[in-house]
């Protein structure tokens, strides 16, 4: 059994005190542990925000990309060496602002990875703009009279491309998130979990207001019912659902038909093509005589 | 011996066939052939040619002039009229009514190509049986009936020319003595790559480079894993995580591409992630000329990314060459753990060169990643005498390995400490550029020894350059040529202060003129360069010259 501590990390933390992505930290840990994954077999990649210094704080294999490109890269090394356990774990602006557009196209490849966004609903780390995922009306330090465009709906846009394991989280909830992590990172196929983070300096709810908001998913949700779960996926003022929103039987993986061909081991490992194999399509270039 | 031939007519009307066929006569014949095609960014319509020079010693390198034209429709005709040479010979729907021989002789005007195919024979002199060899192998598959129609239909187009012409009729060509093979740079490179043991390819498509991805696609038997991506930035990152998780990658694009590709490499020089990027110039600014060619992207190529970090630029001349430059950009990538840039261009995409049977180097260096670091942690960015840390790829054994786009310690985390750690960093990520200069090649000098005017090309050019040199010198004048593949960084050159320098290239501003007035104090005289999105050919050079 892998122990919690094997996960510990030496690097300092920049995060501010008491921020609840320590409580998003500590799940993924919890998570990892359950799953009895040993840290050398998990790979955190991630892009740039507060969110994605995460991959430095645990012990694993790290790629802490550029922002907005943490889901391609995590993609190529997915593909490279489908023997780790990839994880891309970042925030609101880098996954649905930034790279939105990778989020899009994940969702049609079905790459085999767990796509963690801390939602913070700003951008916190540039000192408080709004992100792709703050209400209309909120007042911030770049929008003055309230921002005047509408949030993306990430979360029924995933379930609506079919992507096979939709969760909402809550940073809050340590216990509860750890659970969906379990599920998510389990799950065959691309997971994605939108964690719920209050930011207690830039944010517009505090982490009491939001417990105000949260609730469990029904527990007579049936998380194969598409449009029911599209419905609970656009609850995010009032009353939102937090749990599985969507799971269905996996679709099949991204890259399933080279896995096929060249089986599971890590490209390292495997010889590239023969040198004569080659020089045999090469010698098709040559002129045969008349 | 020396010939042009241009087939003219719109995208989709068979040029491209024809010029295949009789492209494979001439070279079955034991002819060099040179082709090139050169067509409008459309799909359907315009006016575009197909382009065969042919010689009985080798010469890759393009001519804008026609000995024969033949048009395949009257606006063909009108648009490359002035491409044909005083006293040549233009075959055209009025001379040799294409469809209604196809007809008559084949039973239907699908065979219009093989007629174009046989009057383009019979006015060069190529013998009616080399063309009837070719037929029967192009069209063996479909069978005997389709394969004689075709021969019918060809026989047609022969005659309807040799009438045609009349007296000025040409001898019936000799066979020549070629023994060649018949490819284009594009076509090379995936194979180069596949044998350095790139394992990785992602890309989006783009003229002039969509071929290399293709190539890829086409033979999964090479063990390339191809993905199309969203876009080029996508396709970038995903080189740089399959690379990081020790697959050997490239991606392909041009200007465009490149340009969203920028952040990318630059975090390949910061993360130190080894990537090879084929850059396939066409003539910008922004979409530009997207079939046509240039060699316009050197100084992006050269400084594209943000921050300083080491690269190496890479610009092949032909297929063989491009074979060997390939393999050469893996081993460099990997070894000094930088982007390599491939510059190629849409003459290297397009064009197929006659060359000696082409060959892999004997050398093909394989991957090789760090042992288990002595100490508990692998640090990824360890601090070496060379600025070059043992690297280990995501997944490889039980140590940790951490790659940060951040300014990081040795072990790959993020860091504030501009005291040590910082300024320690950015020499090692430059000061492998001195190893590197070291060992690349110097360029490939042509009849330079007693000349007093030597002029400097660069990539694709080589052919034409050549010529050039080759005309001048039949011409008196002491003409030689230094050609350049290996463009960055810069080989040490000792040139002669008392010649007159020249550099050749296909843009508007002297790029690598300036690049060598600047880094190398070359005394660069003037600059020809060609910016019209044609390819640079001896006719302009020596025009320029005299």
């Amino acid at each position: 059994m892998t122990a919690f501590d094997a996960y510990k990390s030496l690097v300092e933390n920049q995060w501010c005190p008491g921020c609840p992505n320590f409580g998003i930290l500590t799940a993924l840990k919890k998570a990892l542990v359950t799953l009895d994954k040993l840290p050398h077999e998990v790979c955190l990649v991630s892009g740039i925000g507060q969110a994605a210094k995460t991959p430095h704080y645990l012990s694993c294999h790290v790629f802490n990309g550029l922002h907005g490109r943490a889901i391609p890269a995590a993609i190529g090394i997915h593909v490279a060496n489908p023997a780790l356990t990839t994880l891309v774990t970042s925030g609101d602006g880098c996954v649905y602002g930034e790279g939105g557009n990778h989020l899009l196209h994940a969702f049609r490849r079905n790459p085999d990875l767990t796509v963690l966004v801390h939602d913070n609903r700003i951008y916190a780390l540039t000192k408080g703009q709004g992100s792709p995922t703050t209400r209309r009306g909120v007042k911030t330090r770049l929008q003055f009279d309230g921002v005047q465009i509408d949030p993306s709906q990430m979360l029924a846009t995933a379930i609506v491309h079919d992507c096979s394991f939709v969760a909402r989280g809550f940073a809050g909830d340590i216990e509860g998130l750890a659970s969906i992590l379990v599920r998510a990172i389990g799950h065959r196929g691309l997971s994605l979990v939108d964690i719920l983070q209050p930011c207690i300096t830039w944010g517009h709810w505090s982490m009491d207001q939001w417990k105000d908001h949260v609730i469990t998913v029904p527990s007579d949700h049936d998380p194969t019912d598409r449009a029911a779960a599209v419905s609970l996926a656009l609850e995010t003022d009032g009353a939102v659902p937090v749990g599985v929103l969507y799971e269905t039987a996996p679709r099949e993986p991204f890259a399933s038909s080279y896995r096929a061909r060249v089986g599971s081991r890590p490209m390292a490992e495997t010889p590239p093509i023969e040198r004569t194999a080659v020089e045999k399509r090469l010698s098709r270039f040559e002129i045969r005589e008349t | 011996m020396e010939q042009s031939l241009f087939i003219a007519g719109t995208a989709g009307e068979g040029i491209q066939t024809i010029g295949d066929v009789v492209a494979q006569t001439f070279l079955r014949h034991g002819y060099h052939v040179f082709t090139l095609k050169e067509y409008e960014s459309r799909i359907r319509g315009g006016n575009s040619s197909y382009r065969i020079r042919v010689s009985d010693r080798p010469l890759n390198a393009p001519r804008h002039s026609a000995d024969i034209l033949l048009a395949l429709n009257p606006r063909a005709e009108d648009h490359y009229a002035a491409t044909l040479v005083e006293n040549g010979q233009m075959l055209g729907p009025k001379n040799v009514p294409f469809g209604e021989l196809a007809d008559e002789t084949g039973g239907s005007a699908l065979y219009a190509n093989s007629v174009a195919a046989g009057a383009l024979c019979a006015a060069v002199g190529l013998p009616f049986a080399t063309l009837k060899c070719v037929l029967h192998d192009a069209f063996a598959r479909k069978g005997t009936e389709i394969v004689s129609a075709n021969v019918s239909a060809a026989r047609a187009g022969f005659a309807k020319a040799q009438e045609v012409i009349g007296d000025q009729k040409p001898e019936s060509l000799p066979l020549g003595e070629a023994q060649v093979s018949f490819s284009s740079a594009h076509e090379t490179i995936p194979l180069a790559a596949a044998a350095a043991g790139c394992r990785f390819m992602a890309a989006y498509p783009m003229s002039p480079s969509t071929g290399i991805i293709t190539a890829f696609a086409r033979d999964p038997e090479l063990g390339v894993f191809v993905e199309q991506a969203e876009d080029e930035i996508a396709a970038i990152n995903m080189c740089l995580g399959a690379s990081a998780a020790g697959a050997r990658a490239i991606t392909a694009t041009s200007g465009g591409g490149f340009a969203l590709m920028a952040e990318g490499i630059s975090l390949s020089g910061m993360t130190e992630t080894p990537i090879v990027i084929l850059l396939a110039q066409r003539p910008g600014p922004a979409t530009g000329l997207p079939t046509r060619t240039a060699q316009e992207d050197l100084n992006f190529a050269l400084h594209a990314g943000h921050g300083e970090f080491a690269r190496v630029l890479l610009a092949p001349s032909d297929p063989q060459d491009a074979i060997q430059l390939t393999v050469r950009a893996f081993d460099l990538a990997s070894r000094y753990q930088i982007p390599v840039i491939l510059l190629t261009d849409q003459l290297l995409a397009d064009a197929h060169f006659s060359l000696p049977a082409l060959h892999l180097p004997e050398e093909l260096p394989r991957e090789t990643f760090a042992e288990d670091a002595p100490t508990a942690e692998y640090a990824r960015y360890e601090l070496t005498e060379d600025g070059l840390s043992p690297r280990r790829y995501l997944g490889q054994g039980k140590q940790i390995v951490c790659i940060d786009s951040d300014e990081h310690t040795e072990n790959g985390h993020i860091t504030e400490d501009l005291a040590s750690i910082r300024p320690a960093m950015v020499e090692k990520r430059l000061k492998r550029k001195q190893a590197l200069m070291s060992e690349m090649s110097a360029p490939a000098a042509y009849r330079v020894e007693d000349a007093e005017l030597v002029l400097i090309g660069w990539g694709s050019t080589r052919g034409a350059l050549t010529e050039a040199v080759d005309r001048l010198r039949d011409a008196g004048r002491a003409v030689g040529l230094l050609h350049f593949t290996e463009l960055w960084p810069l080989p040490p050159l000792n040139l002669d202060p008392d010649r007159r320098y020249i550099v050749v290239e296909g843009n508007a501003t002297g790029q690598f003129a300036s690049l060598l007035r600047a880094e190398a104090h070359v005394p660069v005289d003037t600059v020809i360069g060609r910016f019209d999105g044609f390819p640079l050919d001896a006719e302009t050079i020596v025009g320029e010259l005299s």
